[in-house]
């Protein structure tokens, strides 16, 4: 299925280089399957030892039910863990726009389906604040015309060219893709002594 | 106009086009470990597929692994199951794994390179961001998610797009009691945590050029605490000469025969680069961090930076950094008071790095107030380090000697910080709650610094500690 829009309520996280240690906690990688992620989502920056929230804007009241996280500079920075992206998928969010992306993060998102949105500074802080005061109501990510639709106001973004493409043309899992190239793989393995 | 060897080992691999406009690439070397990749082998048979080409797959197990008792079954069930789920899985698709206490067990990127499986010239990957380790041999190597795993099992191949090079030349020579940590701490300080992002490092010159193997995979395993996507340095006689006579490398004539085709994948001397940076080494000291982030560091002489005297952004970076590490602004680094010592990872916990602490450690003891830890990066680095007696000098010492695995570098088995403990750490990421506990916290540094730190119970400057010395020449 293609992903031409995605929209839904904003959450502002702030931060720059916010790492995927923050967002899923190594402790919680200890899994045979990504199902049971969700909750773990930003945990440590949610919970205090004892269990009691910390009032992250993921659980403050007004923000419940939010689908597309806002963030800062290099979000998902660290470590490969397809863990990241997978919590925020199961725990309901289904796009980030962030000032910009840390590259095995950014490739994760794309595969499961999660475009990563950049927008610079000026535009994100004022989106930010917007739907702070409005987290009613909804955002639309419009990857087709590389805007962001915000209370009858329009704001510029942009996204890596493949990654659009991909979304777009549904291709943003390759697997299939990959695999309707069997022969030339081999060939390829042939001529690189690999097979 | 020649090419880099990014752009020649790219070339190679290349099997075509995608309509995305990103390429189909074959990966020559897939590694594979328990926590991101078991998930693949359940993705593989919900689309009822099978691993192509499982010649080209190799597993171990490092993060999961407790470094005290490895005696199966492991204590922690969820350790277990992981660990059960891999060895099930690549006994299915007759997928090689150096299972634990099979001699051949340890971190993912110390045993690739240890058993010649890493050889210049190959795309490689794994699901583990510090991949990149494996550019020192000249490899376009890469850190992938699970799904890619599911892609490479079942295809051999990803999809990416191409990325830029940034030759980073380091030229001079070292000072005494600096280290191949101190450079790629250096180098990530002045580009940045994102400054890479893009790019493969390519690093070079005359420092890289007199580094052996071991230093030269410290440099390439951090590429990624600066955003680059990989690094590599090109294959030469370093190379070749530690290849020789690996298990898995072509023996006799055969080698030789590798080594001309190895080498010609090294970059043209009048290669292109996206961009050039040139680092002087007399600019690099013994470098730890004091932050956050790997980018947040200083050498060892300098004072924690103040947020006042920062600009824009910055000074919240500063100030939330500060915070959590309850560090004074203005005040020196040297001094400050560690609870634990870590020698270990993939980035230093090769033979060379517990000689080069043996060395300097022997006749010293840890502080009464520090848990000191050193823990080989696989079962090969702890038989040779005991065949030199290296397990005795650094239990003499204080230390404790542990068995091969990831252990306190983040927190997946028992070795753990508690509370707010400071480590001095000879691993790769300060990042917040890295070593286990969401109040720990993490200065990163080299080996040698880690064992001073360790003496002195506070952060210590190796040369002071050790007293080395320039030549007087
Ligand atoms: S030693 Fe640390 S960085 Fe290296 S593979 Fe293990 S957990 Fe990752």
């Amino acid at each position: 299925m293609s992903i031409a829009k995605v929209a839904g309520r904003g959450v502002y996280v702030p931060g720059n280089d916010i790492d995927t240690d923050r967002i899923i906690p190594a402790r919680f990688l200890k899994c045979v399957t990504f199902d049971e992620l969700g909750p773990s989502l930003f945990f440590d920056e949610r919970f205090d030892g004892d269990g009691n929230s910390k009032g992250h804007p993921l659980d403050e009241d007004k923000y419940a039910g939010a689908e597309i996280l806002i963030s800062d500079d290099n979000f998902g920075c660290g470590s490969s863990r397809e863990h990241a992206p997978q919590a925020i998928q199961k725990f309901g969010l289904k796009a980030v726009i962030a000032g910009s992306f840390a590259e095995i993060f950014h490739g994760n998102c794309t595969t499961l389906g999660i475009p990563c949105v950049v927008m610079d500074e000026q535009s994100r802080s004022k989106l930010a604040e917007q739907v702070q005061s409005n987290p009613n109501e909804a955002l639309i990510l419009d990857l087709e015309g590389e805007q962001i639709i915000f209370a009858n106001e329009i704001y510029p973004m942009s996204m890596k060219a493949s990654a659009r493409e991909a979304f777009l043309a549904a291709t943003y899992d390759p697997l299939d893709n990959l695999l309707s190239a069997r022969d030339q793989i081999q060939d390829t393995a042939q001529k690189l002594g690999y097979a | 106009m020649g090419k880099n060897l990014f752009q020649k080992v790219w070339d190679d691999h290349v099997v075509r086009q995608l309509d995305s406009g990103q390429y189909q690439v074959f990966m020559a070397l897939h590694l594979i470990h328990e926590v991101t990749s078991p998930q693949a082998f359940g993705m593989l048979k919900d689309k009822g597929l099978s691993v192509a080409f499982p010649g080209r797959t190799f597993a171990t197990v490092d993060h999961i692994i407790p470094t005290d008792n490895q005696s199966r079954p492991l204590k922690d069930d969820m350790a277990e199951k992981m660990l059960q789920v891999l060895s099930d899985a690549t006994a299915e698709h007759g997928i090689e794994f150096f299972a634990p206490e099979s001699g051949s067990q340890g971190i993912v990127h110390v045993v690739g390179p240890e058993k010649g499986l890493t050889q210049p010239g190959m795309t490689i990957c794994c699901g583990d961001s510090h991949t990149a380790t494996h550019g020192a041999f000249g490899c376009i190597a890469l850190g992938i998610g699970t799904s890619q795993v599911r892609d490479v099992l079942a295809s051999q191949t990803l999809a990416m797009d191409p990325l830029k090079v940034r030759r980073i030349r380091v030229e001079g020579e070292l000072g005494m009691g600096v280290t191949a940590k101190d450079v790629i701490l250096h180098i990530i300080r002045i580009l940045g945590v994102n400054g890479g992002v893009g790019y493969a490092y390519e690093y070079a010159g005359s420092v890289i050029d007199a580094m052996s193997m071991e230093e030269r995979m410290t440099v390439c395993n951090m590429s990624i605490e600066g955003g680059a996507r990989c690094g590599y340095i090109n294959p030469d006689e370093t190379t070749f000469e530690f290849l020789k006579g690996r298990d898995r490398v072509p023996q006799g004539a055969d080698f030789d025969a590798a080594c001309e085709k190895w080498r010609a994948y090294a970059s043209d001397a009048d290669a292109e680069y996206d961009d050039e940076v040139v680092i002087d080494a007399k600019d690099i000291k013994p470098t730890v961090t004091w932050g956050v982030t790997p980018a947040q560091a200083i050498s060892i002489e300098e004072i924690v930076p103040s947020p006042e005297k920062a600009e824009g952004l910055d000074k919240n970076l500063i100030t939330d950094a500060l915070d959590y590490m309850k560090l004074q602004a203005d005040a020196p680094i040297k001094g400050t008071k560690i609870d634990v010592a870590f020698i270990g990872s993939c980035t230093n916990g090769r033979l060379s790095d517990f000689q080069a602490v043996a060395k300097v450690i022997a006749g010293r003891t840890v502080a009464d107030n520090v848990r000191a830890i050193a823990v080989p990066g696989s079962e090969q680095v702890d038989r040779d380090a005991r065949a030199e007696g290296l397990d005795k000098v650094f239990e003499a010492a204080g230390f404790e000697w542990r068995k091969p695995g990831c252990s306190m570098c983040l927190a997946m088995n028992p070795d753990k910080l508690v509370g707010d403990e400071v480590c001095a750490s000879s691993s790769n990421r300060n990042f917040i709650g890295r070593q286990g506990s969401p109040t720990g916290r993490t200065i990163l540094m080299s080996p040698i610094m880690v064992a001073a730190s360790a003496i002195e119970g506070s952060v210590a400057d190796a040369r002071e500690v050790f007293g080395l010395q320039e030549d007087a020449a």
